[in-house]
């Protein structure tokens, strides 16, 4: 039991697709200016990235390895086809707001990162609870990312006055520098030094350090005037 | 005429930059800027693939998917517009499999250039997405031509200027936990607020 537990919530915390694989940035950022796509955007990612996990661990066995790309690929469109469509049907709004972005699900290099590296060595049952975990990770942090941006550039959460409006007699200003795309760039920065600053061994060694100022040992003296004058 | 090519052109690399005002091709975008030499790399192969296949899928679109499209043929009422996605992902990976094999037989020395990059690019969300962009805009063949080519140059503009940033930065003395993709991401959102500043610009 531990072990599909493991399975399951590793890549919500420990090894994150968004804060440490660098996998699926593509479709989070644009969509999160408020919560309600945003939660949209999770389930369909999260169910075509269990579901494709799961079809194409289904068919590892049989799939000749020079074309299991596109094999990949037809599976992933499908169902992206089948959540667009489904969308459209229940929820044409919403739909128009995430616009292309439900689409690009086919292309988000979470789904196919998954693919091939869980997918194709797992049967279908793990593979499943991986693409699920994904799944979640990817949430957690557009999660986070739709509720700050909502709470501060409007004052709602799902459209729930959390904090009371200037317009409506209360004390809030909405700052609407929230609602523009970028900041979700720095806000996911801000959340990977968090993160890291709990789980130490994520943080990436510097290619150059600073020296320490010891007299004794200087490492790589820097060149002097008179030995360029003399050069 | 040339005027409309010439906007819709500009509006694609500055005003509608793909890497930084729609946020596509991100994934690529972060982790191949650590070099500006593999940078202008990447940046050329996705020019090119942007200028075949999003004219491509423009004829695609509008001569069988579209709602009507298949007149010609004396089916008028038929709407294959749901298999859209399928379609244009297929003639993307079409497309750079043959342009690969095209350059490895032609131009080597390009080939040699692009190296790994080519292959990369099929999962590429910034050439997807042009594509889906270019339906969503409702453009004309020649119109198309122009957005493909002009989506590229800002995407490659983006990549190099990243690059070249990222280069300085490695010297930086940051906190730890911001090193390597803390800090890329705070760069990124400052150059995206930097282009917004062409938001106003109206053509």
């Amino acid at each position: 039991m531990s072990k599909y537990s493991e399975i399951l919530f590793r890549p919500v915390f420990k090894e994150n697709p968004i804060a440490l694989q660098m996998l699926g940035i593509c479709s989070a950022l644009a969509v999160t200016s408020k919560l309600y796509p945003t939660l949209i955007m999770c389930v369909a990612l999260t169910v075509t990235v269990s579901l494709s996990n799961f079809f194409i661990s289904m068919i590892r066995n049989i799939t000749p390895s020079n074309i299991r790309i596109i094999v990949q690929m037809t599976i992933i469109s499908s169902l992206v086809i089948l959540v667009d469509q489904a969308l459209k049907a229940y929820d044409y709004e919403t739909s128009k707001t995430l616009s292309v972005f439900v689409g690009l699900i086919i292309t988000n290099c979470i789904v196919m990162g998954r693919a091939e590296a869980f997918a194709m060595q797992n049967p279908p049952g793990v593979s499943f609870l991986d693409g699920f975990g994904n799944g979640l990770g990817y949430s957690v942090i557009l999660i986070i990312l739709g509720t700050i941006r909502e709470l501060f550039g409007t004052g709602t959460i799902l459209e729930y006055e959390i904090f009371p409006l200037v317009q409506n007699g209360g004390w809030y200003v909405p700052n609407n520098f929230f609602l523009l795309p970028p900041v979700s760039f720095i806000l996911i920065g801000l959340i990977i030094w968090a993160l890291r600053a709990w789980q130490k061994d994520q943080i990436e060694e510097p290619e150059f350090k600073m020296s320490q100022n010891s007299p004794e040992i200087v490492p790589n003296p820097p060149p002097t005037p008179s030995s360029k004058a003399a050069s | 005429m040339i005027e409309n090519y010439l906007n819709i052109f500009i509006n694609a690399i500055f005003i509608e930059n793909l890497a930084l005002s729609v946020f596509l091709g991100m994934c690529t975008f972060i982790a191949i800027s650590k070099k500006i030499e593999a940078a202008i790399g990447l940046g050329i192969a996705v020019i090119v693939v942007l200028a075949i296949t999003v004219p491509i899928n423009n004829l695609i679109y509008n001569y069988i998917l579209r709602d009507g499209a298949l007149s010609w043929a004396g089916l008028s009422d038929v709407d294959l517009s749901f298999v859209g996605l399928i379609s244009y992902i297929g003639v993307i990976a079409a497309c750079v499999q043959i342009l690969e094999m095209f350059l490895d037989k032609y131009v080597p020395v390009l080939y040699n250039a692009l190296g790994i990059f080519l292959p990369l690019i099929t999962v590429n969300c910034a050439i997807l997405g042009a594509s889906l962009f270019m339906v969503e805009k409702d453009l004309y063949f020649g119109e198309s031509v122009a957005y493909g080519l002009g989506a590229g140059v800002g995407w490659a503009l983006a990549i190099t200027i990243l690059a070249g940033i990222r280069e300085k930065l490695k010297y930086s003395d940051m906190p730890e936990g911001l090193q390597g993709l803390g800090s890329t991401f705070i760069i990124v959102g400052l150059m995206s607020f930097g282009f917004m500043s062409f938001g106003g610009i109206i053509l």
